[in-house]
Formats: C-alpha cells, sequence, structure tokens
C-alpha cells in the first residue's frame, strides 16, 4: 500500500487490486478515523480528512488499521430484475466470442460485487468474478443513453441511474430505480454490495 | 414568509452553501459554494448560521425584488450595485449589510473585479434541501434548478443575534495576475521535473471555457513521462488535473467525484477559494 498526497485536506491510498480496495475500504470504514469521506475506485480509496485533522496523524492511523480480506458472502445481496433487449446485446456477445443468449446467461450467473461509484450519482461499477468481461467501449458514445440501461464496459457491468451521455455497451434495462432521492441511501448499488441480475419477461 | 423574487438572474446564478460532504463512495460530489470563504463572510455579516444558503452570482447582473423587508449582504466579487424604490434610486456597498424594502429592486451591475458575488440574506435562502444541502451541481444535476427570472425563493427566518458589523474588511479579488501556492499531486511522478517547472514557471492564462466544474488553463502544455491509461480515482477541490492535451485543469466545486487524468498537483484549501474568483483572460502563477 502507498500513501500519495491529494492537497490539504486528501490522502490516497493506491492498493493492487479491486479485491484488496473493498477489503480495505471495509476496515477503514469500520475504524474510527477523522475522515469527511472515503471514496474507492479501481485502485485506489481517497481519504477526506475532517477539517483541523493532521494529515501525517491520519496516514499513520490508517498505516494502523489491519488489512482485511474483502469476503464477498457478508455483504448485502441486490436483485436487479432486467430485460435483456439492449441495442448491443448481439454485438457484445460478439465481442465475447458468445451468443446472445449466452450473454444473457452469464450475466445472471455471475456473482457482481460493487466496486466503486462514479460517473453519476449512484453510478455502480460492478466486477464480476466467474467469467473474463474484458469489452471495449463504443467507439462513438451514445449521446443519450435511456436511465436504467443495463451496460458493459471493461471488466465492468452497471445501471445508468438517469439519462445521459454514454460508451458502453448496452444489454438491457434495469426495471427499478438506481438512484432515488426518495429512498434511503438513495444509491441502490452501494460499494461492496453484491449483485445478481434476474431476467424477466415483458 | 418573506420570499425574494428574481427578475433577472443574469449570465448564471445558484443557490449554494457548503454542499453534500460525504456521499462521493455513493458517486454524489460535494458541490457547494465555490469561493466558500466569501459565503461564509456573507452569512456572518447578516448573522445567518454558516450552512444557510446564499445566492452565487457568476459576473454580476442579478435583479432581485422582497416581498416583505429584508436584510441583504454582499461579498466576493465586488459589483456596482443599486437599490431601485418608489423614491429614486440609491447606491448600496459591498460586504456591508443594507436593507431592501418590499417591493424595491435589488440590481447588481458587472463586477469590477473576480466573478462570483455572493447574496446572503438574513434568514437565509429555505429552498428544498436535497441529499442535505440546498447547493446547486451542475455537473451530477443534484440540489434546486438554476436560478431564473420568476423564480420566488423563500427566505428562512434565523434566530441569530446580528453581529452590528457596519463594514468588513476582507480580501477582495483583483484583476492582477493570482499566485497561489501548489504541493505535488498523487501523480506527480507521471511528470518529469521539465513539467514541473513548466507548471511553477508559467503564468497561465485562465480559458472562458471554466466553469463551477473548473478553471480551464492555457499556456505551454506539460509533457507527460508515461503514457497509458490512469485508472480512475477519487479527488478533491484544488486538484490540477492533466488530460492528454496536457493543459491542466483546476478543479473547482462542481468537480467529478473520480477521474481518469493524473493530478500532478495541488491547490491549497484557503487558496481554491481564490482561483474562484479568476475571470477569463487573467492570469494564474503556480509556486510550489
Amino acid at each position: 500500500m502507498r500513501i500519495l498526497p491529494s492537497g490539504t485536506q486528501g490522502l490516497l491510498l493506491e492498493l493492487d487490486s479491486i479485491e484488496e480496495v473493498l477489503g480495505r475500504y471495509a476496515a477503514l470504514r469500520e475504524a474510527d478515523l477523522p475522515v469527511l469521506d472515503l471514496v474507492p475506485a479501481g485502485r485506489t480509496i481517497l481519504l477526506v480528512a475532517d477539517r483541523g485533522a493532521s494529515l501525517p496523524d491520519l496516514a499513520a492511523a490508517v498505516r494502523a488499521v489491519p488489512p482485511r480480506e474483502h469476503v464477498r458472502d457478508d455483504a448485502p445481496e441486490v436483485e436487479v430484475p432486467v430485460v435483456y433487449d439492449g441495442e448491443d446485446l448481439a454485438e457484445a456477445a460478439g465481442l465475447l466470442g458468445l451468443d446472445a443468449a449466452e450473454l444473457r446467461r452469464r450475466h445472471q450467473d455471475e456473482r457482481w460485487t460493487v466496486a466503486f461509484c462514479g460517473f453519476a450519482p449512484g453510478f455502480g461499477y460492478l466486477t464480476g468474478e466467474r467469467y473474463a468481461w474484458d469489452v471495449p467501449r463504443r467507439a462513438t458514445p451514445r449521446t443519450r443513453v435511456p436511465s436504467g440501461s443495463v451496460a458493459l464496459a471493461g471488466e465492468f457491468t452497471g445501471v445508468y441511474p438517469r439519462e445521459s451521455p454514454g460508451g458502453w455497451q448496452l444489454l438491457g434495462r434495469a426495471l427499478v430505480e438506481a438512484f432515488d432521492l426518495r429512498r434511503d441511501p438513495p444509491a441502490l448499488l452501494v460499494p461492496g454490495a453484491r449483485v445478481r441480475f434476474v431476467e424477466v419477461g415483458v | 414568509m418573506t420570499s425574494l423574487t428574481v427578475l433577472d438572474p443574469g449570465p448564471l446564478t445558484t443557490v449554494q452553501d457548503f454542499g453534500r460532504p460525504g456521499q462521493a463512495s455513493l458517486g454524489v460530489g460535494r458541490s457547494g459554494a465555490c469561493d466558500r470563504g466569501a459565503h461564509r463572510l456573507a452569512n456572518a455579516l447578516v448573522g445567518n448560521h454558516p450552512t444557510l444558503a446564499t445566492l452565487e452570482v457568476t459576473f454580476g447582473g442579478l435583479v432581485v425584488s422582497p416581498d416583505h423587508e429584508v436584510l441583504v449582504v454582499t461579498s466576493g466579487a465586488r459589483c456596482e450595485m443599486v437599490v431601485e424604490g418608489r423614491d429614486g434610486t440609491r447606491p448600496a456597498a459591498h460586504l456591508a449589510p443594507f436593507v431592501v424594502a418590499a417591493g424595491e429592486r435589488l440590481r447588481l451591475g458587472a463586477p469590477v473585479a473576480g466573478l462570483r458575488t455572493y447574496v446572503a440574506v438574513r434568514g437565509g435562502l429555505d429552498v428544498e434541501p436535497v441529499l442535505g444541502s440546498r447547493a446547486t451541481d451542475l455537473l451530477s444535476g443534484l440540489g434546486p434548478a438554476v436560478v431564473a427570472a420568476g423564480d420566488v425563493l423563500p427566505v428562512g427566518t434565523t434566530p441569530r443575534p446580528l453581529p452590528g458589523v457596519d463594514v468588513a474588511p476582507a480580501p477582495e479579488p483583483t484583476n492582477d495576475p493570482l499566485l497561489v501556492r501548489v504541493t505535488p499531486g498523487p501523480r506527480r511522478d507521471w511528470f518529469g521535473d521539465d513539467a514541473w517547472e513548466l507548471l511553477t514557471g508559467q503564468g497561465w492564462t485562465v480559458g472562458s471555457d471554466s466553469n463551477r466544474v473548473g478553471v480551464r488553463l492555457g499556456g505551454h502544455p506539460l509533457p507527460r513521462l508515461r503514457d497509458g491509461e490512469l485508472v480512475s480515482e477519487g479527488m478533491l477541490r484544488g486538484a490540477l488535473q492533466v488530460p492528454p492535451s496536457g493543459l491542466p485543469v483546476l478543479f473547482l466545486s462542481d468537480h467529478p467525484v473520480t477521474g481518469g487524468y493524473p493530478v500532478v498537483a495541488y491547490v491549497g484549501e484557503p487558496d481554491v477559494d481564490r482561483c474562484a474568483q479568476l475571470r477569463p483572460g487573467q492570469q494564474v502563477r503556480f509556486r510550489a
């Protein structure tokens, strides 16, 4: 683990893998640290110090928190109902050397975990563990991806929380809101949560 | 209940407070006033709790009218201001609380220096909070809509005593080149010493495409030591992110929660406020 400087209020922890990020994130959340925010990402966790907290003291406290292995089965599970009628289903399947039916089956069979959020409020980046999911983004991003779109890009799958531009391959649409201000927390897919996609008929 | 009617929002006016800290792990950025010190000072001068909402007026032009008498103050970028009443027009002073009577109009001209003026009303702007804040986040779309002509903004009530200050002396933005401190960022090692010397040795010109997300800088681009993509990582206000063009973007309040370009340096927290007052065409220098 490397601790990198990030201005007068931040420290950036650099780790080797998403699993290590998830384990550290869980451990740091439970440690009593003077932080305003913990922001997990692909290989890093940003710690935002409380006002007045000393960064060297915070770095020392972080090093003293014992690392933990990410235990997937301890996390809460979210079920996401999906209609697999996305425009890129066949193309994405082709890129993975599969047919559309097998892509749908694997997407539901995969053990997904929310690694981190970003891009938009409630947009979770989900990683799998059973299959290889390396799919390039679309060469030309769409200017309008509908809210609820279930999509694939790189090693991740995700659910668009609202209409936005986007370059991910569209597999279908979720029948739940990924971000709803009436819910607490408003984000459905929070870092560490397990996710299962379930096909529903229309 | 007291309210302010917006007759003209000027080029861009938003409601702001200290934003939504602590929710970045859900993809929710902090947002909030770009010049936090000026926002805090405006609230203090009318006896508001620091967390109450003010108007962030970008390049002046705001015209508002209250339906009951209100106590108002402006901070940040100094604008020529007048209050238009039934008995004529009178000037109003910056950093000095003044009364606007029911039906009178407060009119802000363009700022003489600086970019963002904060207008605090005693009682604060009581628009509906979203996720614990009344700040408009222009990147994520959270919070109240951008202020538009015809909006009626409710004013809250405040139990705090007035500070009894007539005029608050405070440092004001100028049009001179701005000098701010930087410290190495997490990806300083993606850049050589030549890039660091370019970063700290030249005057950067503020681009006209700057906004609440970031200040875009023009100058001699920073060369990178390494190619390849960075796995997106969390960043904060004050980050100097370097896209492939080599021209840094200084992140302000509505910056994305994570970014995929290397951060070569950070502007320290009190100085980010000063950078939020930079106008297009103005020069800024970074001192290590």
